[in-house]
């Protein structure tokens, strides 16, 4: 099988397509976060502030890796100087990252526990508090917890292990089975696709790497959990699942930081492969401070018969600017984006899919909704692409905006560039308001007007929400309750 | 007996507080008691019925609300909600998503004490008995709230959440209107089965018709943001034979 080599572009907002709706509306409401609060940790590996090559050979040495990983990492660097910001076509709030200040990795050691008694006490109080043992004994097949740079904890239960499952991080699945994830590694998102992806490429470290054999259905949820724990710092996990022919798999993850007075940076690049016949469900719940920069780039490759499902949920961080794609590679392949933003006063999500549609009978499915809170603001961007010379691809794109008091703006640039006359292809955008009279008729039966709110999102994302595992909705809910009682008097 | 006191009130839109809609308004309702407003469109019922349950959109310039011996005046609408007061809106509002069953547990939750965890088998018990005595099919409850309902399916809703609800008092705004005349005695019955001296009941309509399945027992008129003529069920009758203007003749001859 041929590596892809499709890359895809930043969104062509000046296409003829694009269309901006912006909704100017008032203010209200401070952050809370669950995940707000830390612990003082000693870090045995500190690459210190700035980004240089000497820093690129600390972090390769600390992991001993192989020269070909150290050489790799040296060129993205080299691509991530050269590579502009790219503000013609996204916020200028980008241009606040300072790079110099950033701490590029800490760690306590690159190799993870296998029991939670063996993780330090000062790391593991954070994970008792965020829940993490407590889920994983009652519905996960195995969990990665990664603080700062590295997964201070990672096992997968033995009946997922027998099947033949691998579940490590990025440093352990390069130096221990090259022969499985070197072939796809950085081939689905190549390092030279964005500045992010390249400065990820550069500098990565954790993350999750799982290879499920062929006909193996993991019938319980995969979970990492990545928590930022250190001022200034900057995570950059690598994720790369790859699903064997028939294969079926869930993951998901989880996210926080507590809230410092200064920028952290959270740039991920997460690719998947989706063989033939092969389902990958991969689901996130991000809650990120709102002093977070949350860069990800996520994308994913389905050959014949794949499925591949992102649901992403974010609420949150600073600014977000994540797009999760599907390369339809093989017949009758099918991709599908599940996105809920919620931007609450101070915070920008910017998010969407991409879809690229590359053989015949593909079907790929966007649906976005998007909560907008006082100054808090929304953006979609998609892109969908169907070239000429297919036939028979169908694409349906629903992006749905939810906007709570007056000052909340939202943007829609849907580019869906269609070619060709066998598809079929449906698009359906609208911006609806919690109005005045629904919070009273809500309140007129007795809920707290922050409950009134909490319940008009949830009813907005329900129909998405139904979709999720229960675990994870019933702890989306929970979140939604908590920002939107920070967002009233 | 507890009491709602509606104390020489006068209420304005919050954007023109100098232009009064509700002008000197007293009446006082006790449990036990159901008491019919009736007034040609655009008197200042639904006003009147959405200051009492605190609606921002309206301010009230003097008068007081008196619930039980105190003022609800600077309590919030929620507040007032839970402290027994329950108002079925002439236009009650959709929430997309929401199930009415989801809704009304939401509501019940919110009437519990601090950490007091509902029982979903006694809720949905509870819920099941009162859709039963509303003749409500077990669907129903699966539905957002009000969204894409009849205007017969609304007024049906707001009568399931007042009857699990329990409020002290009801201000049931034009529950009649829309309704077909199978769907009005369903209604009726129903507002008749909750009726008993734990509950008064303000019901404002627009037409006699309602008061043949609900009969009041005390009949007031408003005209131009006040009461101006009370009396038993007869009043009622009359005003569907001589209409409105007759009120209105006999104000200009005062
Ligand atoms: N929210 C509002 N905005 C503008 N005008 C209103 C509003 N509420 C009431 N009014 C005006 O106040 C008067 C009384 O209205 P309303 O209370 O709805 O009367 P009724 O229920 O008796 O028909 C009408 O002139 C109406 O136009
Ligand atoms: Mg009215």
């Amino acid at each position: 099988m041929q590596p892809p080599t499709d890359t895809l572009a930043a969104p062509e907002l000046d296409s003829p397509a694009a269309e901006a709706t912006a909704v100017e509306n008032p203010t209200v409401g401070i952050d809370q976060s669950a995940g707000d609060f830390t612990y003082d940790v000693k870090y045995e590996f500190d690459a210190g502030n700035g980004l240089s090559e000497d820093v690129i050979r600390y972090i390769s040495s600390v992991k001993k890796e192989a020269d070909w990983i150290l050489d790799f990492r040296l060129k993205a660097y080299q691509t991530f100087l050269a590579k502009p910001m790219p503000t013609h076509w996204a916020t200028k709030d980008l241009e606040n990252i300072d790079f110099d200040k950033i701490r590029y990795y800490l760690s306590q050691g690159t190799k993870p526990k296998r029991t939670w008694d063996e993780v330090p006490d000062d790391i593991k109080k954070t994970f008792e508090r965020l829940g993490i043992p407590e889920q994983e004994r009652k519905f996960l097949a195995g969990v990665e917890a990664q603080f700062d740079s590295e997964a201070a904890y990672s096992n997968v239960k033995d009946i997922v292990a027998k099947q033949g499952v691998i579940f490590c991080n990025s440093t352990e699945a390069l130096r221990e089975h090259p022969e499985l994830f070197k072939k796809w590694f950085g081939k689905v998102i190549p390092t030279g696709d964005n500045k992010f992806s390249a400065l990820n490429s550069a500098v990565f470290s954790g993350g999750s790497f799982i290879y499920v054999p062929k006909g193996v259905k993991v019938a319980m949820p995969l979970q990492a959990y990545f928590r930022i724990n250190a001022e200034n710092f900057g995570q950059f996990e690598r994720t790369l699942i790859i699903a064997d022919e028939g294969a079926e798999v869930t993951y998901m993850e989880g996210c926080t930081a507590p809230k410092f007075s200064t920028s952290t940076l959270h740039s991920a690049v997460v690719e998947l492969v989706a063989l033939k016949g092969a389902k990958i469900q991969y689901i996130t719940v991000q809650n990120w401070a709102n002093n977070v920069f949350n860069l990800v780039t996520k994308r994913a490759i389905a050959m014949e018969d794949a499925e591949v499902k992102w649901i992403d949920c974010n609420i949150g961080s600073r600014l977000t600017m994540k797009y999760p794609g599907v390369i339809l590679k093989g017949k009758r392949a099918r991709g599908e984006v599940i996105s809920i933003a919620l931007a609450n006063d101070g915070q920008h999500q910017d998010t969407g899919a991409k879809m690229i549609h590359a053989a015949d009978d593909t079907t790929s499915v966007i649906v976005a909704k998007s909560i907008s809170v006082g100054q808090g603001r929304s953006t979609y961007r998609g892109v969908v692409h169907i070239p000429k010379h297919l036939k028979g691809c169908k694409n349906n794109t629903e992006c749905d905006a939810l906007l709570i008091n007056t000052n909340s703006r939202t943007d829609t640039y849907p580019a869906i560039v269609v070619r060709g006359d066998t598809h079929a292809v449906q698009h359906e955008a609208s911006v609806s308001k919690v109005s005045e009279d629904m919070i009273f008729y809500m309140q007129q039966r007795g809920l707290t007007e922050a409950q009134a709110m909490s319940l008009a999102v949830n009813g907005f994302v329900n129909d998405l929400v139904r979709q999720f595992p229960m675990e994870y909705s019933v702890g989306l809910k929970r979140l939604i309750d908590l920002e939107m009682e920070g967002s009233v008097g | 007996m507890p009491s709602l006191e509606i104390r020489d009130l006068f209420v304005a839109l919050a954007a023109t507080p100098d232009k009064p809609i509700v002008k000197g308004l007293n009446l006082t309702i006790r449990t036990g008691e159901v008491h019919a407003i009736m007034g040609p469109n655009g008197t200042g019922k639904s006003t009147l019925s959405k200051a009492i349950a605190g609606h921002p959109d309206y301010v009230i310039t003097s008068g007081d609300v008196i619930l039980e011996g105190k003022s609800i005046l600077a309590m919030e609408p929620d507040e007032r909600a839970r402290a027994g007061l329950f108002l079925a809106f002439q236009y009650p509002s959709e929430i997309p998503g929401v199930s009415i069953a989801n809704f009304l547990r939401a509501a019940v939750q919110a009437r519990l004490a601090e950490g007091e965890e509902l029982d979903a088998t006694a809720y949905y018990k509870h819920l099941y008995s009162k859709m039963d005595m509303l003749k409500i099919d077990r669907k129903f409850t699966s539905r957002s709230v009000n969204e894409g309902f009849s205007g017969g399916e609304k007024k049906r809703c707001e009568i399931l959440q007042m009857a699990m609800l329990e409020p002290t008092f009801a201000l049931m705004d034009e529950t009649d209107s829309g309704l077909d005349i199978d769907a009005l005695r369903i209604v009726a019955e129903g507002v008749e089965a909750m009726r008993g001296d734990k509950l008064g009941v303000l019901l404002i309509t627009h037409y006699q018709r309602l008061l043949d399945y609900i009969v009041p027992d005390y009949v007031h008129v408003m005209y131009d943001g006040r009461i101006v003529k009370s009396g038993d069920k007869s009043l009622a009758l009359e005003l569907e034979a001589k209409g409105y203007d007759w009120v209105k003749q006999e104000l200009a001859a005062v």
